[in-house]
């Protein structure tokens, strides 16, 4: 029964094809540093479901935001543990994907023909990090507050257009219930649009080249 | 291979990647439904009584409209609702009464006293209600609600918890 299912399925989706390419791929003799990249993937996966179930409480409002993660962490059942897993997800999905680059420098795996695979993977550490800095402010309590404002700051010190960098950034010259909001749209919408195209090319490359090679002694 | 009981390497990190992720998933997905569906498994109190007038104003035989507000918390914000209802004095003895909610048992709309109709009427879908709140025509399914109340110092005071048979 089940077996016609899936014949039925896989002779118009090709699942079989599918799988050969994408799971059970040659692979060169690796180590468990080649698995920084799936567990990127996978950490990303996990700050996407847990921000979502987040979004059902969290307003994004100076008004609300702070009760309403207080109210998160203490009158929700399981709050605690869904933003526990967001918050500390975050700094690991930051340092997981900062030593997957560090693997891929350091094997050279960035050379001919993984170029382009590299040079997405910088657009993704860009947008990672994104991440990082526009959920920094959420919680919007005094360690928010004051980290934002130092970073948009930051960003303002360039020369020549840096007030319109930091006005863009705070959506007005201070931090007010705009650069809450925009800061909200940026790490619920648009950065996770972006993240998610990358990823897709980031993956499409890996499984196009294949993974390299560790070097040897001849290299 | 086949035959013996030895689990090649292969099928040993298919199942245990399945088993983690598994046990990942379910760990995850369970707290997430009860994270989701959390306040709706709330029981929500029972508020304090409250005093809607004194029985000496209130006429005998003619639904006397009274109106309260019951704040709540809901979540982290204090939410105001306004409630209704009429108060039907049967006759001049102080505990012939009847105090009806004035929302209406089909889709919750706020009915109101009509005079030349004798009869609570809803806005909404036409709903038609007697003075004592039985259903006299259109779709409700049940008679308007009431409130339980006690006599204290000659003040109607009532206990903001609608009761109606249910169904």
């Amino acid at each position: 029964m089940w077996q016609k299912v899936y014949t039925w399925l896989d002779e118009r989706l090709g699942l079989g094809d599918m799988y050969t390419a994408l799971l059970d791929r040659p692979e060169p003799r690796g180590n468990w540093w080649n698995t920084l990249g799936s567990a990127s993937l996978f950490l990303f996966l996990l700050q996407t479901a847990t921000g979502i179930f987040l979004t059902v409480y969290y307003t994004p409002s100076p008004d609300h935001a702070y009760d309403s993660i207080q109210y998160i962490m203490t009158g929700v059942a399981f709050g605690w543990l869904i933003r526990g897993i967001h918050h500390w997800g975050a700094s690991l999905m930051i340092i997981v994907v900062f030593i997957h680059m560090l693997r891929v420098f350091f094997t050279a795996s960035y050379k001919y023909p993984r170029e382009l695979t590299w040079l997405v993977g910088i657009g993704l550490l860009l947008m990672t990090i994104g991440m990082g800095f526009t959920g920094y402010l959420l919680p919007w309590h005094q360690m928010a507050f004051w980290a934002t404002t130092v970073g948009t700051q930051i960003a303002g010190s360039v020369p020549f257009i840096g007030d319109f960098i930091l006005k863009a950034l705070r959506g007005g010259p201070d931090l007010s219930a705009l650069t809450l909001q925009r800061f909200f749209a940026a790490h619920i919408w648009m950065l996770p649009a972006v993240l998610l195209a990358l990823i897709g090319a980031h993956l499409y490359l890996i499984i196009k080249h294949g993974e390299s090679h560790f070097p040897g002694k001849d290299d | 291979m086949s035959g013996s009981n030895h689990l090649s390497r292969r099928d040993f990190i298919k199942f245990t990647t399945g088993a983690v992720g598994g046990i990942i998933t379910v760990g995850i997905g369970l707290p997430a439904v009860g994270f989701l569906v959390d306040p709706a498994l709330k029981e929500s109190k029972a508020g304090k009584p409250i005093a809607i007038g004194k029985l000496e104003e209130i006429p005998v035989g003619k639904p006397y409209p009274f109106s309260f507000t019951i704040t709540r918390v809901n979540g982290w914000e204090r939410t105001a609702a306004n409630y209704g209802g009429f108060v039907l004095r049967k006759s001049a003895d102080p505990k012939d009464i009847l105090i009806l909610s004035s929302r209406c048992t089909h889709l919750g709309c706020t009915v109101n006293w009509n005079e030349s109709a004798n009869a609570y009427l809803c806005p909404c879908h036409d709903a038609k209600f007697s003075v004592q709140g039985e259903v006299l025509d259109g779709p409700p399914p049940i008679p308007l609600r009431h409130f339980n109340f006690t006599i204290e110092d000659g003040v109607v005071v009532i206990v903001p918890v609608e009761i109606g048979q249910e169904g």
